[in-house]
Parts: structure tokens; sequence; C-alpha cells
């Protein structure tokens, strides 16, 4: 019965709780309710995708009402590996957030911070698992306002500017999308995404619906932050309290890029997005330039975060440029390259929030000797450093190998070459990490910094070894991927 | 015992022994002695696994599949088990020359540096047992990682700077060529074994193969062929038990093994042979068989000799691997063991007299086999074999390596390998001649004796195994022999 009824569920229940947060009024209260309700949605991720790859797609049509008048929930084997590592993500965050928040953000705003935090989830894995293409307009809102809001609420006074500046860029991103969909609502009269892919063919050469694939796409960029509609990121990620920078780094860029997917291969067809519309040159072009200047900027930042952020800026080039290939090694590459990156970047995100906790800094200058007192803490930055890099073991060095192999596969090595490089800018990042923590004498030796509490280092280290054990048995995370990627583009596996 | 089992201890026991390192630091006897006792174990490990590889056995076992169709694969064959052989034997008589070096110089965190060092080997039999070029990528690249806190060992603002060097060149070339030259091969020829003869024989043009095969070699910065060769004059800056047992032995011999390996098993030697690139890049292993034996003799400071010195010599090895006969591979199979066990003693020696003395340049070293007669003694062995004179083991692959270049007409390379022995000659020997028969430059100190016994012990054991080696070159001969009649 139950079982059922999962995909609502899996919505559901963490939209439902979020209000209820609120309600509770105390703040360890909140975060106990919360953290039930992330574990909660985690197994109903775990539950859909094993239903998933045994019994085939599910179709949930939403209060019983059927497909072209009710809204319809779809899971094939994308979504529902984008709600796992979206609720999985949650479900570790949100034990640490209890240390972390109690740090970062006042007493009387830590009920509202959860209610948002489940406000934000709940949108995340609506977009994954809707199959109505309004419905996902609304769920990118619901998630893109209370990321606003989250974000400003940051210890700096900078957050609000940075979150005022998302906000914008942000809306601007939600209109462009909410006009695509207007275009292809008015030339096919639905908005059901299966309905909208059997209708589209027929008027695919209108200007009309050119108009809106061009909306769709720039406005869905400017969500997962493709340079250079990227501008929001870095500060967004800086200044936002270390939960939310965590959160957000891990699963909303991710988000925005499976529905790109979504749009570009599931609605419009590889076939139209590639061969009539020029979307893979221009996705490669973006997406390399991306790569590098984001990684040359990195090398040059004095903060940390600033310094991931940048980085995430360029693995999301890594996650284009596999789409931008088309192929099923090449798209398989992406979707991958989505659910690697948000286990290393969420491991570093968490090691460094734990530093933060501990020292209040996140310059590197005010790093030194930290390898030293934070022996854990700093050891997860390794890891995750080094799945970053694309070390073997590690979760990157998967990704990466397909990257290349897609781009060999097309006989485009030069590509290949700059995949490469990148990761070699990486390991200049990273390493400037290391050293300032390693090397340095620390400025005041007597600093009473000690190692980051157990509620903080089983979370991250938990991811750490997520890292590993994903880059050593790939069985779930290679099949799974590949396996979206053939229906993605239509071709049997 | 089963084989498999076997294969899994070999990995194993050094991470088990860099576990209870860890958790013993604060007794250093027990620390050590945890040490010692595994190095053993490895060794006596290996050692059982010998017999049955020579009868023509291939102990394999498969550890995880991380890539559809391409496994994590150990697989145990007559060179690999001559450089795990050779690696694990000289790890023990390191970890006894470690203590004495380690103690008397007071140097700071050893308890890391022995946890490194064992993890650094554990990596070292990965890259020898790998079953799987995929196998032997990831056991290189944890030698990589594992090694760099023992060349920063020191902490200092110089040790920092050769970290990025060995660090940025290691990583540059492993992942930029090296991996890039994997995917390329696996997305031609489905497959990443090692096979006798080849995997890609007639799978892609000539053009195709030979920009690959110089992928390969190239990627494979470990084996120092010049340009890429910078990082191991840098890693000079680590405690010497760590320039001699990984930068003259595990690291290095872990790179030349590899170009070894990716020419019998990768390409095939037929194949190799026919590869336009393999002409030029004889001639670079030619070139920098002779320039870092030019530039080792203008270097004062001994460590930075010697790794000038390894770098020539590790271009001998190349130098066999690409003449691509059977006698040439022989020889350069040989010639693994062979200067290992020459350069270790050469660079106990240095850290016996740093230890000692507090000396690092050669000009500062005259009269100093006065006072320290083992030392110079085994100084003066280690610098005959790697010249290449009877009586030591280096004679007999330099004698192979010598036939391969007459065999296949390269007349060329045949100069090459006489002018260097002749180089060899020129900045090795002074070290032990002005230390026997030269005036100290100023009074030497009162105080200044032999190093501390455990140094000198491995010191002696090195010096003989040299001689043994001459003596007895019977069973590594053979183990090299059986690499190609396999």
């Amino acid at each position: 019965m139950i079982r059922q009824h999962l995909p609502a569920l899996q919505v559901i229940l963490p939209l439902l709780a979020a209000p209820a947060c609120l309600l509770l009024r105390r703040a360890g209260l909140a975060w106990l309710f919360a953290t039930v309700v992330g574990f909660a949605t985690f197994a109903i991720a775990i539950l859909l995708l094993r239903q998933v790859l045994s019994q085939g797609d599910i179709t949930y049509a939403l209060g019983g009402w059927s497909a072209p008048w009710g809204i319809q929930y779809y899971v094939d084997p994308v979504s529902a590996l984008v709600l796992l590592i979206v609720s999985g993500i949650s479900a570790v965050v949100l034990p640490y957030a209890a240390r972390s928040v109690a740090r970062e953000i006042p007493s009387e705003r830590r009920c509202v911070f959860y209610t948002l935090f489940l406000l934000c989830l709940a949108g995340m894995l609506g977009i994954a698992i809707t199959g109505d293409a309004f419905n996902l307009f609304v769920f990118l809102e619901i998630s893109s306002l209370s990321s606003y809001a989250l974000i400003s609420m940051g210890q700096d006074r900078r957050a609000l500017t940075s979150s005022y500046q998302y906000l914008i860029m942000g809306t601007i991103g939600a209109t462009f999308i909410l006009i695509g969909v207007g275009l292809l609502y008015v030339m096919t009269g639905t908005l059901n995404m299966q309905d909208l892919a059997q209708r589209l063919p027929a008027v695919a050469t209108t200007r009309t619906i050119h108009t809106a694939f061009a909306f769709l796409v720039v406005g869905l960029s400017l969500k997962l932050a493709l340079f250079p509609l990227h501008l929001w990121l870095p500060n967004a990620y800086t200044f936002a309290p270390s939960v939310v920078t965590t959160f957000l780094a891990a699963t909303a860029t991710k988000v925005a890029f499976y529905a790109l997917l979504r749009f570009v291969f599931t609605i419009f067809g590889a076939e139209y997005a590639f061969n009539t519309m020029p979307l893979g040159p221009t996705l490669m072009l973006l997406a390399l330039l991306g790569l590098f200047v984001a990684s040359a900027v990195a090398i040059f930042q004095e903060n940390i975060k600033r310094i991931l952020a940048y980085s995430s800026v360029a693995q999301i080039g890594y996650m284009i440029l596999g789409i931008s290939f088309a192929t099923v090694t090449g798209v398989s590459a992406g979707i991958l390259h989505l659910f690697n990156h948000a286990l290393m970047k969420g491991a570093l995100f968490m090691a460094v929030g734990a530093i933060f906790l501990r020292t209040g800094s996140m310059q590197l200058q005010h790093l030194a000797g930290i390898g030293r007192r934070m022996p854990w803490t700093m050891a997860a930055v390794v890891i995750g450093g080094l799945s970053l890099i694309g070390v073997p073991l590690t979760v990157g060095f998967i990704s990466k190998w397909y990257l290349i192999q897609a781009a060999l596969e097309r006989g485009w090595w030069p590509v290949a070459v700059l995949v490469l490089i990148g990761s070699l800018l990486a390991l200049v990042y990273v390493w400037r990490i290391l050293e300032a923590a390693y090397f340095d004498a620390p400025a005041k030796p007597d600093a009473h910094i000690k190692e980051a509490p157990l509620s903080l280092l089983i979370p991250t280290w938990a991811l750490v070894l997520a890292n590993i054990y994903f880059g050593i048995d790939t069985s779930l995370t290679v099949g799974v991927a590949r396996q979206a990627a053939s229906l993605l583009l239509g071709v049997q596996p | 015992m089963s084989q498999a089992l076997l294969l899994q201890g070999v990995l194993a026991l050094p991470l088990l022994a860099a576990v209870l390192i860890i958790i013993s630091g604060r007794s250093p006897n027990v620390r050590e002695g945890v040490t010692l006792i595994s190095a053993a174990g490895l060794f006596a490990l290996v050692i059982s696994l010998a017999p049955p590889v020579v009868d023509g056995a291939r102990p394999a076992l498969t550890l995880a599949e991380p890539f559809p169709g391409l496994p994590l694969v150990l697989e145990l064959e007559p060179l690999g088990l001559l450089f795990a052989l050779v690696a694990s034997f000289l790890w023990i008589i390191t970890s006894i020359y470690s203590i004495g070096y380690m103690r008397a110089h007071h140097e700071a965190h050893q308890t890391r540096f022995y946890a490194c060092f064992a993890v650094a080997l554990s990596a070292a039999m990965g890259v020898a047992f790998a079953g799987n070029m995929l196998t032997l990528f990831v056991a290189y690249e944890v030698l990589t990682l594992s090694t760099y806190p023992l060349v920063t060992h020191a902490g200092s603002d110089e040790a920092k700077r050769a970290g990025r060097v060995y660090l940025g060149l290691l990583m540059g070339t492993s992942m930029g060529f090296l991996l890039l030259a994997m995917v390329w091969t696996w997305s031609i020829s489905g497959t990443l074994d090692f096979d006798p003869g080849g995997i890609l024989l007639g799978k892609a043009s000539n053009t195709v193969l030979s920009i690959l095969f110089v992928l390969y070699v190239f990627g494979i910065g470990k084996a120092a062929l010049m340009p890429f060769h910078r990082w191991l004059p840098a890693a000079m800056v680590a405690p010497t038990p760590v320039s001699a047992l990984l930068h003259a032995v595990a690291v290095v011999k872990a790179g030349v093994f590899t170009i070894l390996k990716v020419c019998v098993y990768v390409f095939g030697l037929e194949t190799v042979t026919t590869l336009a690139a393999t002409q030029w890049l004889l001639y670079l292993a030619g070139a920098t068989i002779v320039l870092a034996s030019l530039v080792a003799m203008t270097k004062d400071n001994l460590k930075a000799r010697l790794a000038y010195s390894t770098i020539s010599q590790l271009s001998y090895v190349i130098l066999g691997a690409l003449l691509a006969t059977q006698t040439a591979v022989i020889g350069s199979a040989m010639h693994i063991a062979m200067h290992a066990f020459g350069k270790i003693t050469l660079f106990f020696c240095a850290g016996a007299i740093l230890v000692a003395t507090h000396k690092t340049e050669v000009s500062d070293m005259r009269g100093l086999g006065r006072r320290m007669p083992i030392t110079m003694a085994a100084f003066f062995i280690g610098s005959l074999s790697i010249i290449g004179l009877p009586p030591m083991g280096g004679t007999w692959s330099k004698w192979f390596l010598v036939l391969g270049t007459l065999e296949t007409q390269q007349m060329l390379l045949l100069g090459v390998l006489m002018l260097s022995s002749l180089l060899n000659i020129a900045y090795l020997l002074p070290v032990p001649v002005r230390g026997f028969f030269s005036k100290p430059k100023d009074e030497l100190a009162d105080g200044v004796k032999e190093a501390p016994l455990p140094c000198l012990i491995a010191i002696v054991i090195t010096a003989l195994g040299c001689m043994a080696l001459f003596i007895y070159p019977e069973p590594l001969y053979r183990l090299s022999n059986l690499i190609l009649s396999a």
C-alpha cells in the first residue's frame, strides 16, 4: 500500500515537515525532526531506486488525476539516481548541521533554518521526480527561493549581497525557463513531458520552438552555473553558512543539470538538440572555457571556500562536456560525474566547515598548522582533494576515465588532453590548500584549536569513504549511469 | 597457504605494518621492531612465490572490478618477481640502516617516516604484481603519493619546493600522458591485460601506435627520461634511507620496470622494433645517459651527484627495453637488480658520511677513508659495480646491454655505453680515491669515526651483494631469461 505511494511521499514528506519545524519552536527539536525526515527521504529514495532497477520505470498520477489533466510523477534510472544523491546528501548533512548551525546561526533563527532546509530539499526532490514541465518550474522556484534565504543567513554581512546577487540571476534564469515552458505549451497544448516529446516533432521546425529551446537552455545554464553564467556561484558559496554551502554545492547545480538533461534529451530529443540546433559545439566550447578559466581563477584565491566554489564551476564544465558528446559514453560520464562530484564536494565542504568551526577563518594563511591540530579533518580534505584531482581509487578517477574514453571514441583527442590538463590545474589548487595546512608554521602556536567533534567528523568521513567505495565498486553508479544514458539517447542498452 | 592468499599478503603485510607502526609510535623500539619483522616477512612471502613462478605458474587474483571488463587484478610473472625480490630484500637492509641513521641524525616525525615507508613498499609490490595496466597505474600513483611525505620530510621551505617539483612532474606526466595512453589503448584494443605478444599488434596504424608509445614512455615519469628527470634530484632533500631505497630502488625501478612491461607485454617486442618512434626514443635514452653523467660530474654535493648518476643508469634499462631483443631485455632486467645493489650501497655510504661528519660536499671528503675505512671501501665497491667492472655484478647487465646494441647494429649507442662507463669512472672513483689517498683539506675533528653499527651492517651487506651478484648471476639470469621464453 505504502510502496505504491513512494513517489508522492518522496516529495510530500519534506514539504509537509518543513512548516512543522517552525511549530516546534525549539532548535534542538527542529533539528531532530528534520534529521529524521532527512533519513526517511533517503530510505524512500533507496527503495525507489531498487524498484526502478528491478521492475522498470514508475509512473505515478498525483491525487489519482491521470496524465493530461493531473500532474504525473515519473521515476526512471536518471531521476532515481538524482533522488538518491540529493536525499543521501541531506541525510549526511543534517546530523552534521547540529553543531555547525549552533556555531554560525543565531538561536532565534534556527527553526526557520531547518524549515527552509527541508523546503529546499523538497523542491530539489520534486524537480527530479516530476514528469510535468510546469511543475518542474514550480519546484525549481521552491528550492531557489528557500536557498536565497538560506544563503542570506551567513554570518558575514556580504552574505546578504551575495544572496541578492543570486536572487537576481536566479530569477532571470527562472523567468527564461518559464518563458520556454510557456512557448512549448502554446505550440503543443500540453505540459506533460512525455506528451511534449510526442507532439514536438510535428512543430519542431517553427521559430517558436527554436526560441523556446534557446530560452530553456540559457535559463537552465544560469541555474546550473555554466560558464559564463556562473557569476552568482562563488559569492553565494563563500558567504553562505557551511551547512548550506555543503548542501547546495552537492545538490543544487546537480539538480539543474538533471533538468537540462530532461529538457534536452527527453523533451526535445538528442536529434533535435544536437543536429537541428548547435547545442553540441556550444556546450563543449563553454564547458572547456569554464573548466580552464574557473580552475585558473581558483588557483589564485586566498579563501578556501572560494577555491572550492570556483572548482565547482570547473567541475560543472566536466558534466556539461559529457553531454556535449551526445554519445552513450559521454552522457553517462556526465551523469556519473553528477553523482561523483556531489560526493567529493560534499566531503570537502564539510571538512572545510569543520575547520571553520574550530578556527573561525576560511583564509589560507590562517590554515597554518591545521594538519597537526586537526589530523582527521585534514585527512578528509586530502582524500576529497585527491578525488577532485582524479587520482585512482577515488570517484574522480572513474569520472575522468569515462570522459576521456568518450572523447577518444569520438576521435576528439585534443578534448581528452584538455580534460587531463584540467585535472592538473586541480592538482595545483588542491595542493595550495594542503601546503598551507601541513607546511606552514602556525602564527599563534598556543591557539587552542583541537580536532573537530565527532558529530562533524562522522558525516564527513561517511562521504569520504563513499568517495573511495564508489571509486572501487562502480557497479551501481556506472550501471545506472549507462542505463540512464541509453534511455535518454533512445538507444537500446 | 594458497597462492592467491600469498598475493594478497604481499600487498596487505606492509599496509598492516604501517598501521602497527602508527599505533606503536610512542615506543621507538617496538615501532622499529615491527618494521624489521614485516620487512623480513614480506621477503619471505615473495620468496615463497618464487618456485611456482619459475616452474611456469602464474598465480593470479582479482581484487575488484571498477570498470566493466577491466578489473584490478594481481598476477605474478618473472619480471615482477625479480623486481619484488630486489625491493623486498633491500627493504630489510634499509630498515636496519634507517634505525642507525634516523636515531643518530635525530630526525623528527620518525613514526610518519616508517609508516609512509611501509605504504610505499606496499605500492611498489602492487606495481610488481600488477596483472594489467590499470592495476599498475593505480599502484604507481599510490607510490607517488605515499613517497611525497617522505620527500618533504624536513618540512622546510626547500622541502616544500622540492615536493612541488616531485609531485608536479610525477603526477603531471602520469595524469597527462600515461592515463591518456591507457584509455586510448583500452579504446583501441578493448583490453589492458599483459600479454606476452602484446595487445596492440595490428590494432592501429604505425603512426597512432608511435604516438601512443611516446605517450607511454614519457608518461612513466618515474623512469626519469630527460626532459622529465628534474624530480629525482629534487627528491634528494629527503632523509638518506628514502633516497637509498626509494629513489635508487623502489620508485625509479618501478618506472623502468613499467617501461619494460609496456614494451614486452603491451606493445610486444616485435611491434616495438617496427615503430617509427623507437629510434628517436633510443637516441633520447642515449642522450640522457651521457648528459646526466656530464651533469653528475659538475655536482659537488654527493647526493646530487648520485641522483644524476641514477638518471643516467635508468636510461640503460630504457635503452635495453627499446632495443627489444631477447639479449637486451635480459640485460635490462638484470640491470634493475644490479644497479639497485650498487646504488643503494653508494647512498648508504653518503648517509653514513653525513651522520658521522655532517659533510655533504665531495670536496670536503678528502682523507675521510682513514677515519671511515669500511664506508669508503664499500663506496669503492659500489662504484665499480655501477661502472660495470669485474668483480662486481654490474658487469653482467652491461655485458648483455652491449650485446644487445651489437645485435641490432646500433653502433652509436654502443659508443654511448662505452663513453658512459668512462664518465662513471670520472665522477664516482674520485670520491674513494681522494678519501683514501688525499690529505684532508682541514684537519678533521677528533671525534670523527665510523657511522653507527646498524648503518655499517647494512653497507657491508649490500657491498657484498654487489660481489655475490658477479659470482652467482645464475638465478638472476634464469629469471630474466624466463620473461621472454614464457
